[in-house]
């Protein structure tokens, strides 16, 4: 495990140093998570990279990545911890035949840790496994029983098992939660967390980011794509393109050999920007022709 | 500027932290003390001469949602450039920019006349006796009952609203995927019957079971506002406060010509309260209507926030779109199917419907009727308890066909 960043500056070298380019206000507010040690709750469109700083920090804190996928009706079971029904019959069977009858130590027997399968949460807060840095993804996805079992694991990085104790992190986990907004997530768990909305980048630092992503692309074309990519945000869109669209488009245009952008290109490969019919529909065609032009003559 | 006041000592930069508080606070902001501390801890870890290092502190540290950003920047930049100044700029809650304190003011006024003012010879609703309606003998219930919301005198429409608030919404079960206890489940629980037969050492007697939990799915209404709807809207109003305070995941968004969520305001308990607040944030009161742009407005902005998990959406609207010219029908089916593709069930409510002979001619009703699962009248208390026993049966499942092609077959 590699010590914290003790400033801003060095949180976003850190962050750098592993491919990922934050503005200062995110360099920041992950600077004051770690120091902190509160969980970092990032909101923000599909794509802006919200996941990637949980992978990130992984690597950069060279500790071990404990993500859990949220989903509909996810319950403790999946989420924290459950018990080994089948070799707890089995000890109880073995039991009996051995002849104990200890009422009090037969629970003792089978509620011990060797029982208990941990899952990612329990996992990321074991105090006999390394620190751990803990992805809560996309928490919309879940519905809000699931996030009152999150409340005592947020406030205090410990899981009340009720059969066993409490188990709590030896070295606190860097907590990373994303949402993607498609319901509220309840103020109990905004409270608890450092709030960051992650934006789309402006032009400087995509470039950066396609540098950094997609090093084979050739700097003329990526000038080009990025370009095209911030003037189809200013559209009138379902689904605007993220960062990580960038990042395909760019590989695939350079993948066609394409050495800048022209209006057929883009036209063929407009799916890998924009992912519903209508938007395609709308920008096919003299749209995309005008934003290629506008675009060259930008870069 | 790297604020004289910020790199003073520490005692200076908490006696501001709390002073900052207090104005985001008084600028409608849910800023408590726990995020002053956080605030106060936040700060002492950052550059403080570096301002934009400073405000993203305070901002990760105060704010808890996105929608707050707006408020929080403004008055970050007025506050740490002048304190004092910056308390009385944003003393008046929920009036973010200059520009839209301006509008407000006039449309609030003009919505507070709209629901409950005195309106021709209307009077207010508090100089009548309560008595008002148990004066009404059975037959003038029973004609309450198929009277039009438009033909009301004040008597009729205050007794209307009585019955309104006390209709209820039971709402057909959806399945989830939890689980709670129940003896004649399908679902065997290993994890209690282990740990009850530890009480009989280890001998399993009874095995636990759960079933899967049902619950209602998110309602979201969407309620035409505009001068044609202006009666209707107003006493709906009161059946959407019944329905917001009565159940969890309700959302409720007005709208004419631009689109309001007032689903905060309606979860206010006193109703006169929760409309006057509704009559606050509305701008566009018996305005125009520009249904194609305000949908397509609540496709991009909130279908994907509120329409998760099965919802059910009410459009309440009479249709009466004028497109200005050729695209407008065109955005308005476009709009359309998209809503209709992204909720559950769609239901679409149109007072014009108490005609028997309505014939779907405006173009707008041509555009978005090829889109709705259900297209229903809204016009008396028949038509709405109709609706109320509508909801509580089970969807007929989707066809891929909106509700004319299914009425034409």
């Amino acid at each position: 495990m590699t010590a914290l960043p003790a400033t801003v500056a060095e949180t976003a070298t850190l962050l750098a140093a592993h491919g990922y380019i934050a503005d200062r206000a995110l360099a920041t507010t992950v600077h004051l998570a770690l120091s902190m040690r509160r969980p970092l709750f990032l909101e923000g469109e599909p794509g802006t990279g919200k996941t990637e700083i949980a992978k990130v920090l992984a690597a950069g804190l060279n500790r071990r990545l404990v993500r859990l996928q949220c989903y509909d009706g996810m319950d403790l079971a999946a989420a924290a911890y459950e018990w080994d029904h089948a070799r707890q019959l089995m000890a109880i069977r073995l039991a009996e035949a051995a002849g104990h009858s200890d009422r009090d130590e037969l629970a003792r027997d089978i509620y011990a840790r060797g029982f208990l399968l941990a899952r990612p949460l329990l996992s990321a807060i074991d105090p006999d496994l390394p620190p751990a840095v803990l992805l809560i993804d996309e928490l919309d996805r879940a519905d809000e029983p699931f996030e009152a079992f999150l409340l005592e694991l947020l406030a205090d990085f410990q899981i009340t098992v009720p059969e066993f104790g409490t188990v709590k992190a030896r070295t606190p986990p860097v907590v990373v939660l994303t949402s993607n907004r498609t319901r509220e997530v309840h103020d109990a768990i905004r409270r608890r967390c450092l709030y960051h909305w992650v934006d789309y980048p402006d032009a400087a630092r995509e470039r950066a980011i396609l540098a950094t992503k997609a090093p084979g692309v050739a700097d003329r074309l990526s000038a080009q794509v990025v370009a095209f990519v911030q003037r189809l945000r200013a559209e009138d869109l379902f689904k605007l393109p993220g960062v990580a669209e960038t990042i395909d488009w760019a590989g695939a245009l350079s993948f066609l050999n394409q050495t800048e952008l022209t209006p057929q290109a883009v036209d063929e490969t407009l799916g890998l920007l924009l992912k519903y019919q209508d938007d395609i529909a709308k920008i096919r065609g003299a749209e995309a022709a005008r934003l290629v032009a506008d675009a060259q003559a930008a870069a | 500027m790297p604020g004289r006041r910020m790199t003073a000592e520490p005692g200076t930069v908490a006696a501001n932290v709390m002073h900052f508080a207090r104005v985001l606070r008084r600028a409608g902001l849910p800023v408590g003390p726990a995020e002053a501390i956080v605030a106060q801890q936040a700060l002492a870890l950052v550059d403080l001469g570096v301002r934009d290092e400073a405000r993203a502190a305070l901002r990760a540290a105060m704010i808890h949602r996105h929608e707050h950003g707006d408020v929080f920047d403004q008055a970050f930049a007025l506050f740490w450039r002048d304190p004092a100044g910056g308390e009385q700029a944003t003393a008046p809650p929920d009036a973010p920019t200059g520009k839209g304190r301006a509008r407000a003011t006039p449309a609030s006024r003009r919505v507070a006349e709209g629901m409950g003012a005195p309106r021709d010879t209307v009077p207010h609703p508090h100089d009548e006796p309560p008595t008002t309606d148990a004066a009404l003998t059975v037959s003038d219930r029973e004609r309450l009952q198929r009277m039009d919301f438009e033909a009301m005198g004040t008597e009729e429409i205050a007794a209307a609203k009585q019955d309104i608030r006390r209709l209820t919404l039971p709402l057909t079960l959806r399945r989830t995927r939890r689980l709670r206890a129940d003896p004649a489940g399908p679902v065997t629980d290993l994890r209690r019957t282990i740990r009850a037969s530890l009480r009989q050492g280890g001998e399993i007697l009874a095995i636990a079971r759960n079933r899967r939990v049902s619950r209602p799915p998110p309602l979201v209404v969407l309620c035409d506002i505009s001068g044609s709807m202006a009666r209707y809207a107003q006493i709906l109003l009161h059946f959407l406060h019944a329905v917001t305070n009565d159940r969890d995941r309700v959302h409720v968004f007005l709208f004419g010509t631009r689109l309001t969520n007032i689903t905060r305001q309606l979860r206010l308990r006193d109703p006169e309260v929760a409309f006057q607040l509704v009559g606050q944030v509305v701008p566009d009161w018996s305005g125009g209507t520009r249904i194609g742009e305000t949908l397509a407005r609540f496709n991009r902005d909130w279908a994907r926030r509120v329409l998760g998990q099965g919802a059910l959406l009410l459009l309440i609207t009479d249709g009466l779109d004028r497109p200005r010219d050729d695209g407008g029908s065109t955005q308005l089916a476009e709009a359309m199917d998209r809503l209709h593709r992204s909720c559950r069930r769609l239901i679409w409510l149109n007072p014009l419907l108490r005609w028997s002979g309505f014939e779907p001619r405006s173009q707008g009703i041509v555009a978005m009727l090829p889109h709705v699962d259900e297209f229903r009248p809204i016009h008396n208390l028949d038509s709405l308890r109709a609706l109320v026993t509508l909801l509580s049966r089970p969807a007929p499942p989707r066809d891929g066909a909106g509700w004319s092609d299914r009425r034409a077959s």
